[in-house]
């Protein structure tokens, strides 16, 4: 019980963080739009369905991206991850709960750019919004325990994409195969899998990314 | 003896192996491999004399699985056991994957060029495949090259490469599932029978690849060690 008490304050501090200094959300949300725009220049003719569905899919991997690079950008600037890690509690509450500050900050941003991408382009329908809610879980799960992984090193924000990408690809199959198949069953089902093992593996090696 | 005991007494003994007896089997290996390749495997029915690149392109691809995964093992005997060698071991292991994967990717460009007149298809799953590795394993070393040696950088690299295990089952399914939206036309090839001399080839080329790989990791982890010592020596001298 302790451990969802530790998970909740860590994630509360992150929220309210944001409530105060509003770094991230409102970068999200620009980012998410112009995007949007610079599709509609980048697609010549009338884009169909599918392509713009597939255009949605790189938008909200992006504005992810986006928010998941400044997720440790606090604890860094602040110097307070050393105070997280010896701070009573199971290190991987810090990732949790980092996650769920990051999935909050991509579910606002989302909840802005579906309706705005349903009057730029298509409508959405309740597929393309069950495959982004468990996408976004698989997003920021990896995403976040990758980003603790960049902001150890020297190369920082620059690595994030690098080690993030190549992980992410399975998400876009399973997102895009939900937002575009007759029956996205499968895909959706394919896309929980993927969330559930990768929760369980960072959950259980999280202590190794933050202690030496 | 145990199973597990028994796997462990198999590795050390194979450790106990000197250089310049692997280095002569794996010359002797590959020499054997082309020998088969070209003079004894049949010709195929369907793709004739190109088919051949075949051998080495499957043989490869398992050689680099196999590779990856022991990274992966190396990186969880880091972690679990804190065994001091596994770090680097693990390291080479991953290179030597990677080496490989790039023949992979090589090889299979070669096949395509020939089988349907382009570089590159993305109908392949297996090419596809790599080329996600790929990407996956060139970050590993922008992550472990970004990281001062230590305790972390060990940490940091034992910890991805296990992701890499996981994500080559998944990227291996999703592939499968991409398939049937992006490609609506499903390519059945139905290979030849793969028996008689074919298999014969095959496993000759499969353990030439095995013996290569084992041989370049021994010789890169040598190199490496000394490396180690070497710059250990520079510092007690400074």
């Amino acid at each position: 019980m302790s451990y969802v008490r530790d998970v909740g304050a860590l994630a509360r501090k992150d929220l309210l963080l944001e409530l105060r200094a509003r770094d991230t959300l409102p970068a999200m949300l620009l980012f998410v739009a112009a995007v949007f725009v610079v599709f509609h220049f980048a697609l010549p003719g009338t884009p169909s369905r599918l392509e713009t569905t597939g255009f949605l899919w790189v938008a909200i991997l992006f504005t992810a991206l986006l928010g998941l690079g400044r997720a440790f950008v606090p604890e860094r600037e602040q110097r307070t991850m050393d105070g997280l890690v010896l701070a009573p509690c199971d290190r991987s509450a810090i990732w949790l709960a980092k996650s769920l500050a990051t999935l909050a900050f991509l579910a606002a941003a989302e909840v802005v750019a579906l309706p705005l991408y349903a009057l730029f382009f298509h409508h959405v329908g309740g597929a393309i919004v069950l495959a982004v809610v468990l996408a976004d879980v698989g997003i920021c799960v990896v995403g976040t325990f990758l980003g603790a992984m960049a902001v150890a090193t020297r190369a920082r924000d620059l690595l994030l994409p690098l080690l993030f990408l190549p992980l992410a690809i399975p998400i876009v199959v399973g997102a895009v195969g939900a937002s575009v198949a007759h029956a996205p069953g499968k895909y959706l089902a394919f896309l929980g899998l993927y969330d559930a093992l990768f929760a369980v593996v960072c959950w259980g090696t999280f202590e190794f990314v933050v202690s030496e | 003896m145990s199973a597990p005991a028994a796997t462990i007494g198999g590795v050390i003994s194979l450790r106990r192996i000197p250089l310049w007896t692997l280095a002569l089997a794996s010359l002797v290996l590959v020499m054997t491999a082309l020998a088969f390749v070209f003079y004894v495997a049949p010709n195929d029915a369907n793709q004739g004399f190109s088919q051949r690149i075949f051998y080495f392109h499957v043989s490869i691809a398992m050689t680099a699985y196999a590779c990856f995964i022991g990274g992966a093992w190396k990186a969880l005997r880091h972690l679990w056991k804190r065994d001091p060698r596994a770090d680097l071991e693990s390291y080479v292991c991953v290179h030597q994957g990677i080496i490989f994967g790039a023949m992979v990717l090589l090889t299979g460009s070669i096949w395509a060029k020939i089988s349907w007149g382009h570089w590159w298809v993305w109908s392949e799953d297996e090419l596809v495949l790599f080329l996600v590795l790929y990407l996956f394993y060139c970050a590993y070393f922008m992550l472990r090259f970004s990281l001062d040696a230590g305790p972390q950088r060990a940490n940091l690299s034992a910890v991805y490469a296990l992701f890499g295990v996981i994500l080559i089952p998944v990227s291996f399914a999703a592939i499968r599932l991409a398939k049937e939206f992006l490609h609506p036309r499903v390519f059945t090839l139905h290979g030849p029978n793969f028996g008689g001399w074919i298999l014969v080839t095959y496993l000759v080329a499969q353990a030439a690849m095995l013996v290569l790989a084992y041989t370049l990791y021994r010789i890169e982890l040598a190199g490496k060690r000394l490396d180690v010592r070497l710059r250990e020596l520079r510092e007690v001298v400074a």
